[in-house]
């Protein structure tokens, strides 16, 4: 079974480039992350003013190469691109992690009982997609304190609204069907049928609005970044740099150019690796 | 269909106490937000006359009643920064808002039907792949980054457009650009794919078959049915549109509603973002409602259930 699953997801890979060229890039962001501190050429938070605002591929005397030039305080921007991949992903991931959690219970437990419980969960969904999103979440930041912990939280705590929709959605039709009612007749309890029967078979869909929301995480996480009520700095960041690189937009082009190129790639990756897994997975 | 109107509207107000509440409780999330809205160097007696003046020191839900109550006579207090009403400050501001997002709109429109229909028309053919790797760009694109690199390239390298500010045509077509890519690129997946689910139907087959043009097969018989979903992410685009002003406005420097959120949260000026958040949550739900009841119009299907 596991064998054949997994040269299944290999020959649908191969069959898809799109999908096979995001996985290789997510895969680049998460290696990258993960081993910043032996691939990057210089220390990300090392300032020299004397080497400020250098050009791409600017050589130091040295020999030392700056491949996509210094920032404003004469850092290497590689560097700082490449530490700039943790923030992104460990606050996505974290973030989507509390989502999912949240979402899929709430949808779990709305759908299979439905009552007042799915009445009130369904209203608050509406009241929260009634919402300019990012400003609550900005809102909500500088109330609490722009750290981390913070981010995540209120990343995590205001995502549920797309899983617990879809699961709800799922689970209503699924309770109608036979093997629920079998595991009702043979007494099995509620709390065993909502994560052993239900909870698999909504999975697939779970995986695939993971993944799509975890590019609208990163993308959130930078923009708050970008505002300046996101990770502070000298923690680099890939939103923080652009805002960095906004203020030089008229004489140094490749302060502002290059985050966000990690940025679209990293997202497109993300997208395109979604993308993939839902026709994977759902169809 | 009257019933239906009517449990729209009734949702919609719940809804809209929902956001009451939520609005509420942004300032209240520290605990007391007197800390929030006076300034650091405030002695003990103006703190406590502050904290009295205010009601800070009643019960959560009677401070809550009078928010709700001050919110239904548009009083949302005054603004701790300039000394007006914070929700003229946002009124005021609102036109700006509208009109960039209105023509973000137009632009992703412009560029995403006809790239959609195309790539429906001839499915996975060269012509597909291209629009799609279109759309899938712009889904990428945050929207600050396309906003920086448009100023990059029109202001920077040709000096063709105004990065900054809101002074005539030319100050809006990059900020519109850069909002509206981002719904351009959903709104063209869409169209697709509706346009391919309503091209597989017998009646474009009998249209094909009486002998009509390619033109009048594609637009008058499919593109009309395959509006509906469309038209419902219209909708909910507009919502995020207005969010994504809020970004927009702050790269270029447009006097919107938006930009004033961010300002008045750097200053901490709490009645103004709570007026700006509150305006533009309404705003979206009427355009909720709007398109639901358009949609009953527009599809008979929906009238009956």
């Amino acid at each position: 079974m596991a064998v054949s699953t997994t040269r299944k997801l290999i020959y649908s890979l191969v069959g898809n480039k799109r999908g096979l060229m995001g996985c290789v890039v997510m895969l680049c962001v998460v290696v990258a992350a993960l081993s910043a501190a032996w691939i990057s050429p210089h220390d990300p938070l090392k300032q020299d003013l004397s080497l400020r605002l250098k050009p791409p591929g600017w050589q130091e005397e040295g020999g030392e190469v700056y491949w996509l030039g210094t920032d404003h305080l004469g850092r290497d921007i590689a560097s700082r691109i490449i530490y700039g991949s943790r923030v992104s992903l460990a606050i996505s991931v974290s973030a989507v992690f509390i989502a999912a959690f949240l979402g899929i219970t709430i949808g779990l437990v709305t759908g299979y009982y439905r009552g007042w419980v799915d009445s009130i969960f369904m209203r608050l969904a509406d009241v929260q997609l009634a919402f300019p999103f990012i400003l609550l979440i900005i809102a909500v930041v500088a109330v609490l304190g722009a750290n981390m912990r913070n981010i995540i939280v209120v990343l995590g705590i205001t995502g549920w609204v797309v899983y617990a929709r879809i699961v709800r959605s799922e689970v209503l039709s699924l309770r109608e069907r036979e093997f629920i009612t079998a595991a009702k007749a043979l007494g099995v309890s509620h709390f065993k049928i909502l994560f052993t029967h239900l909870l698999p078979n909504v999975a697939a869909s779970c995986i695939v609005i993971a993944t799509l929301e975890m590019a609208r995480m990163i993308l959130m996480e930078s923009a708050l970044s970008f505002l300046g009520l996101g990770i502070q700095p000298p923690t680099p960041s890939w939103g923080g740099m652009l805002a960095d690189g906004r203020a030089y937009l008229f004489v140094s082009w490749w302060f502002a150019t290059f985050p966000g190129v990690a940025l679209m790639i990293t997202i497109l990756g993300v997208n395109m690796m979604g993308d993939w897994l839902h026709d994977f997975l759902l169809i | 269909m009257k019933r239906y109107l009517l449990q729209r509207l009734i949702q919609s107000v719940f809804v809209l106490l929902g956001l009451t509440l939520i609005v509420f409780i942004i300032l209240h999330l520290t605990g007391d937000p007197t800390h929030l809205l006076l300034p650091m160097e405030a002695t003990k007696e103006e703190i406590a006359s502050f904290r009295h003046q205010m009601g800070f020191d009643r019960p959560l839900y009677i401070q809550y009643l009078n928010f709700l109550k001050g919110v239904v006579r548009g009083d949302f207090g005054q603004s701790l920064r300039h000394a007006q009403p914070a929700l003229y400050l946002v009124l005021e501001r609102l036109p700006a808002t509208v009109e960039l997002t209105v023509a973000a709109l137009v632009i992703a429109l412009v560029i995403a039907i006809p790239v959609g229909m195309m790539s429906a028309v001839r499915p996975n053919t060269g012509t597909d792949h291209v629009g799609m790797v279109i759309a899938l760009l712009g889904q990428s694109m945050p929207i600050y980054w396309s906003g920086l690199m448009l100023i990059l390239l029109m202001t920077v390298k040709l000096n063709l457009l105004p990065a900054y500010g809101r002074s005539g045509v030319l100050s809006l077509i990059m900020p519109a650009m850069s909002l509206g890519f981002y719904s351009m690129a959903r709104l063209a997946r869409v169209t697709r794919s509706s346009m391919i689910n309503v091209l597989g139907k017998e009646y474009i087959r009998t249209a094909k078959a009486k002998g009509l043009t390619d033109y009048r097969v594609i637009v008058r018989h499919a593109f009309k049915n395959a509006s509906l979903p469309i038209i419902t992410l219209v909708g909910m685009e507009l919502g995020t549109l207005l969010g994504g002003a809020v970004i927009t406005e702050t790269i270029f420097a447009w006097p919107g509603v938006g930009r004033l959120a961010i300002q008045a949260i750097y200053n901490r000026d709490f009645p103004v973002v709570q007026a700006a958040v509150f305006t533009l949550g309404v705003i979206f739900v009427s355009i909720n409602l709007v398109v639901d009841i358009l949609y009953t119009y527009l599809d008979p299907r929906v009238r009956y259930h």
